[in-house]
């Protein structure tokens, strides 16, 4: 997800009887479905590994800019130009919003900004894959929004409140994202020889690392279960991503395409598809920083924080200058 | 690292008539510039007809701990609620 | 007559394409996050501006082509915008600059169409100038405040001026087609902006401290006629038009 492997600080989930009376208080508010605000007591590892998951929610919509960004300036069709700028400039949107729910926890988006750059805080390893043709741009709008939504769409239900109120956000802009790319797949796939051997690749080329955005099984893992206690994740990776497959498999068909997966079956008794998981090792490998595209990704971060700093700093300096003259008209 | 901008909140009035609620935060180096930005990132989706913008260091809040003494007293003052009278029902509406 | 409109459309719809799409480059890597989404905007609005000027171009044109056929299927003589437009960001401050350079004129001359006799220029124009007026607010208050900022940042507008100014003066360099256009009522001549124009371009570089170049366009032949161009246009057009010319036909 664009939260991957977030580790919670929690030790294992406390028994309500454990509990000193403020978390014990807390737990009861999670419990009962009402939202902690900013100001309210808080475990230090629930507010610590918010900062995490937000944080690394919001990087990831700032990184995930640039794999779609790659095509704005080659978009086929006046109308598909204006599509692709709207969306990738919706992501900015939400990075924006995340950043500022986080920054109710005691962080600033400068501190969290540097904490990416000097890669202790993660993005999501899906845009560490490069979009290589046009039909990419509809695989990542139909795979990569469709998995990013399965998430979303139940952390708006989150305990912690300026976090669900950002997804609750999210969520109403996004419903356009994952609908475009499928459209875009839709046009490639009814076309030419050459677009639908490009719609297959790009489905070729996303299945697995899409799947991946789930994380790997996280069932028997402690901090899930702490974060689920707190209500910060909702459901298990395992359960989003087979939700995931069954909604996407019919799509895929839809579109006579292929899912690149020989064992990928329907089972009748489980109402579910069968499918076979993803590398995790190349998952790991991605996240540790060897994805074909990780390098160039951060490159590209660091460019444009280092080369606006002077941009930032000079609009302060005009800031404080004004504010200067009117004290001393005053 | 240099200075950081600072926080704004932002209010929005969504259409004409209605009180300016609050939609969320950015950053800006000056309330006019948070004016514009509130502009570009809030009301993509023509959400607004006027804005608020108020630098977050200036806004005071209540200490969640005075929740108690601060909004409980009212519960008991039901008599400020029209429900709270019998009307005979021959009056009709009032 | 009507090609001296469609020329004239042209212009227009070109100037809008070629600088949505260099502002779009920005989509990204912008210094602020709150810049980058306000860059977005304004060319989501440009490029909102050209589909209604070249769609209007097609249809006064006659031959059956769409305002994307025109984007994306014209060589590089075939373009009518200005240099300015088409030259590469740069830094930031060349970006805004540029912008705030092209916003003023742009929101003047949306102004003056606004009158136009012909019903579909005046139309599209009472929309643009709207979106118009925004940019300029903002691209003005950006150039001022980095003009009038840090010692690094003034430094920088000033050589992003030095560089700019004498492109904004071929906005001016008219020819025959304007006088027509301008006699029949339909678009201004864009000299009887030029002296509103400098005015206010003079006040906003003096509000931000910087001093105005000595300088004049000193090129034979302007962008505005085709007759001219830089390098960097044909280097845009290869990316624009990519798909379109790899896969001729093809529906999107």
């Amino acid at each position: 997800m664009y939260a991957q492997m977030v580790k919670s600080t929690g030790t294992g989930v406390k028994s309500l009887d454990e509990m000193e009376p403020e978390e014990r208080a807390f737990q009861e508010k999670v419990d009962a479905d009402i939202r902690i605000e900013a100001r309210d007591w808080m475990p230090e590892g629930y507010r610590k590994t918010l900062i995490r998951q937000i944080g690394q929610h919001a990087h990831s919509e700032i990184v995930g800019q640039l794999p779609e960004g790659n095509w704005i300036t080659r978009a086929p069709t006046l109308e598909r130009k204006m599509i692709l700028l709207a969306k990738v400039q919706d992501e900015a949107g939400h990075g924006l919003y995340l950043y500022s729910a986080a920054e109710t926890l005691g962080v600033t988006r400068d501190e969290m900004t540097e904490m990416l750059l000097s890669g202790k805080m993660k993005y999501s390893s899906i845009f560490n894959y490069p979009t290589l043709t046009w039909a990419d741009i509809g695989a990542v709008g139909w795979l990569v929004d469709g998995a990013a939504i399965m998430n979303q769409v139940p952390l708006q239900r989150t305990s912690y409140g300026p976090y669900s109120r950002a997804m609750i956000r999210i969520c109403k802009e996004e419903s356009f994202h994952q609908r475009q790319g499928y459209d875009i797949m839709m046009k490639m796939a009814k076309g030419s020889e050459a677009q639908k051997r490009m719609a297959q690749d790009a489905l070729n080329r996303f299945w697995y690392p899409s799947l991946m955005m789930f994380g790997p099984s996280d069932a028997n893992s402690v901090h899930s279960e702490q974060s689920m206690a707190w209500k910060i994740k909702i459901n298990s990776n395992d359960e989003l991503r087979r939700k995931f497959v069954d909604q996407t498999v019919p799509q895929a068909e839809y579109l006579g395409l292929t899912v690149p997966d020989d064992t990928l079956a329907w089972n009748e008794e489980k109402g579910g598809y069968d499918f076979a998981e993803p590398d995790w090792d190349e998952f790991f490998d991605v996240l540790k920083g060897a994805g074909p595209a990780n390098h160039d990704r951060l490159e590209a971060r660091k460019t444009a924080w280092d080369d606006g700093a002077w941009v930032r700093d000079g609009l302060t300096a005009h800031a404080e200058k004004k504010r200067t003259a009117k004290v001393a008209a005053e | 690292m240099s200075k950081e901008w600072p926080l704004y909140e932002i209010f929005i009035r969504g259409q004409h008539g209605l009180s300016h609620r609050h939609v969320g935060s950015l950053h800006a180096p000056d309330a006019e510039t948070a004016i514009k930005n509130a502009r570009d990132v809030y009301t993509r989706r023509n959400e607004g007809v006027s804005i608020w913008v108020v630098e977050a260091a200036a806004i005071t809040a209540t200490a969640p701990g005075d929740k108690g003494p601060i909004f409980e007293p009212s519960e008991s003052k039901i008599y400020r609620h029209p429900t709270f009278y019998d009307i005979p029902d021959e009056i009709g509406h009032m | 007559m009507a090609d001296a409109l469609f020329e004239s459309l042209l212009r227009l719809g070109d100037n809008a394409l070629i600088l949505g799409h260099r502002v779009s480059e920005w989509c990204g890597h912008a210094p602020v996050l709150e810049e980058d989404i306000a860059l977005a905007n304004t060319a989501l609005d440009l490029l909102g501006q050209t589909n209604l000027w070249l769609e209007y171009a097609g249809e006064v044109e006659g031959k059956g082509r769409s305002a994307d056929d025109l984007a994306f299927l014209r060589d590089a003589w075939d373009f009518r915008n200005v240099l300015l437009v088409e030259l590469p960001n740069g830094d930031f401050g060349q970006t805004i600059l540029r912008q705030y350079l092209y916003d003023q004129f742009n929101l003047m001359n949306l102004e003056a169409l606004k009158g136009s006799t012909d019903t579909r220029v005046s139309e599209i124009a009472e929309k643009a100038a709207k979106e118009a007026a925004y940019h300029v607010e903002r691209s003005r208050g950006t150039v001022v405040g980095l003009g009038d900022g840090t010692e690094e940042s003034h430094r920088r507008m000033q050589d992003a001026l030095n560089i700019l100014y004498p492109y904004a003066l071929e906005l001016f360099i008219t020819d025959e087609v304007d006088a027509e256009m301008a006699k029949a009522g339909i678009i201004p001549d864009p000299k009887s902006l030029e002296d509103t124009y400098l005015a206010a371009v003079g006040a906003t570089i003096s509000e931000a401290t910087l001093e105005l170049p000595q300088a004049h366009f000193g090129h034979r032949g302007s962008g505005r006629d085709g007759r001219m161009h830089t390098e960097h246009l044909g280097h845009i057009l290869t990316q624009m038009q990519w798909l379109q010319r790899a896969y001729p036909g093809q529906s999107w």
